[in-house]
């Protein structure tokens, strides 16, 4: 039984170590902030990691407070009425759906009908969308693991309701909830499907200048150079790069929430 | 007194459409897929669907039956999840059963790790790597098959598998592991026979979740299956699922036309199949009071 958990673990460490080998040689300075050339055979890639920075940012900015208050309502307020378990099914729901699916219904919403284009502001809407119950969820396992007793001792000295939470229950709760979003926000870094459809596009000419304009973003560059480019075979170290960049920011995002979980646990032990 | 009290119940309230959102959104979700897709009925008709030919773009006949779509996303399900099921369930055992804690805590964020590599990325690693490797192995004209897609998919279960697996296999009471022992039953006989059995239903909703996860899964299975609309139930026949059809054709349709109303269709079949998975499971895992994850 060991040998087949550890086959597992030895094929993940493949699969990083190989694209470690085969992509550090691409990357360089010039790999990372320059334009690309030949249709992405030669250059850099730096319109892409900036557009996804773009759309993770977008995703951020919707999804975080969406997804906290909604917390906040779940844990603090509602407890078991109609709505919250309404609520709480929605979000099971949601967590469900496949990203290919969310990619079809912000096409069909905030492309087509809300006329926002292909473009940063749709492609950080849908990923918002996915990502939600995520935050939702690990921001509500944050909440609750707050002592009752740090609420009920605010409320004894006269504090509201809304007091409690902002002043005594909040600030304990925060760099969990914000650790667990992290896990959320490097899901949207990696996704490929849902831009493709609401905001991704191959070659730009010039970097987007507002929310309603499209981007480059590195999960779907590498998609391109890997399957649809002429000349796929000979722009192997182009793709390895690109790869590497990708794993690293969507990994390295991993890590930092995996470490700073551990320290928070170990911060607070009620 | 009066200010305060308004203020807390506004509070309240925007609190609580912050919550509700999610129920729009997923309505919204329903709402906008049916909306694109119905006028499909009326023209050229419902049952076009059901076809086994999908030949979209033809100056002769568009055809748009979506069976081959369907059967290469069974087949290249069923396969991962077998691939997938004794790495996923072994592993939860060996993590939760046998390995000392200071292993515990490297095994487990490490698998976590794979559950974070994008897809897109697994994609191209099963582009450069494993399709020569099931090509070579196998000798085959082509890597690009079924059971390429299938070997990626099973690497994308297996966290889901083994992370619920183990919960549930953390949640059988010790007592039976203690009488168990105490009757003289050896430590892998205990595993296997006592609790293994008591975790069961827990481990069956986990390959469930993973499978959900698994048929709504895009990017690796479009750049490795090899993408050709074809009943065959063969894992070394190139197959196209519902998921890369809709994302290598979305991108080419005129909005509005039979082809875009079609993959809408594609997609609202995806999201009725990953919606049934997921509700089964959770009916499970909640009876367990493990629905938390």
């Amino acid at each position: 039984m060991r040998g087949i958990t550890y086959l597992v673990v030895l094929f993940i460490a493949y699969i990083i170590i190989d694209i470690l080998i085969h992509g550090l040689p691409t990357i360089s300075w010039d790999f990372l902030t320059g334009d690309p050339e030949k249709s992405g055979a030669e250059g850099g890639i730096f319109p892409a990691i900036l557009g996804t920075l773009y759309l993770v940012v977008g995703t951020i900015a919707v999804a975080l407070p969406l997804g906290m208050f909604s917390a906040v309502y779940l844990t603090e307020y509602a407890k078991q009425n109609k709505l919250a378990q309404s609520i709480r099914m929605a979000i099971v729901t949601l967590a469900g759906i496949p990203s290919i699916v969310f990619g079809l219904f912000g096409l069909g919403l905030f492309v087509i009908t809300l006329n926002f284009g292909s473009s940063i502001l749709a492609g950080s809407l849908t990923l918002a969308c996915m990502i939600l119950p995520t935050i939702i969820v690990a921001s509500e396992e944050s909440l609750k693991s707050v002592p009752q007793y740090m609420r009920e001792g605010s409320l004894a000295l006269g504090a509201t309701k809304w007091e409690t939470i902002y002043k005594n229950v909040l600030p304990y709760a925060l760099p969990g909830m914000l650790t667990g979003s992290i896990l959320g926000i490097g899901r949207a870094a990696g996704e490929t499907a849902p831009i493709l459809l609401t905001a991704a596009a191959f070659f730009l000419p010039e970097l987007p200048t507002s929310v309603f304009d499209p981007v480059m973003a590195l999960p779907y560059h590498l998609y391109i150079l890997a399957t649809q480019h002429p000349e796929a075979q000979k722009i192997l170290p182009m793709q390895y790069g690109t790869a590497l960049v990708l794993l690293f920011l969507v990994v390295g995002l991993n890590l930092v929430a995996i470490i700073l979980r551990i320290r928070v646990r170990k911060k607070y032990k009620w | 007194m009066n200010r305060q009290r308004l203020k807390a119940k506004l509070i309240k309230y925007f609190l609580q459409s912050c919550g509700s959102l999610s129920i729009i959104i997923v309505l919204l979700i329903f709402l906008f897929l049916f909306k694109e897709a119905i006028p499909f009925i009326g023209s050229p008709g419902i049952t076009e669907l059901f076809h086994n030919v999908w030949n979209p773009v033809s100056f002769q006949k568009e055809e748009f039956g979506i069976v081959p779509l369907i059967t290469g996303s069974i087949v290249v399900t069923l396969l991962a999840i077998i691939i997938a099921v004794p790495f996923g369930i072994i592993g939860a055992v060996y993590i939760s059963e046998i390995a000392s804690p200071k292993e515990r805590e490297f095994l487990k964020p490490f698998i976590e790790i794979l559950a974070g590599i994008p897809s897109v990325v697994l994609g191209f690693f099963g582009l450069v790597v494993v399709s020569p490797l099931i090509k070579d192995v196998f000798q085959l004209n082509s890597g690009l098959n079924a059971l390429t897609g299938s070997v990626l998919l099973a690497l994308m279960a297996i966290p889901t598998i083994m992370s619920i697996s183990e919960d549930a296999i953390k949640s059988v009471p010790s007592v039976y592991k203690e009488a168990s022992l105490a009757l003289g039953a050896s430590k892998l006989e205990t595993i296997w026979k006592v609790v293994v059995p008591a975790a069961l239903s827990g481990i069956v909703a986990s390959v469930m979740l993973g499978m959900g996860r698994v048929v709504g899964e895009t990017m690796a299975v479009m750049m490795v299956t090899g993408n050709s609309p074809v009943i065959s139930f063969n894992p070394f026949s190139s197959v196209r699922t519902m998921t890369a059809t809709i994302a290598a054709e979305m991108g080419e349709v005129t909005i509005g036309s039979n082809h875009y109303m079609a993959l809408f269709w594609v997609g609202i079949v995806l999201m009725l199949m990953t919606f049934g998975l997921n509700l089964i499971s959770y009916r499970v895992l909640k009876k367990y009071g493990l629905s938390e994850k």
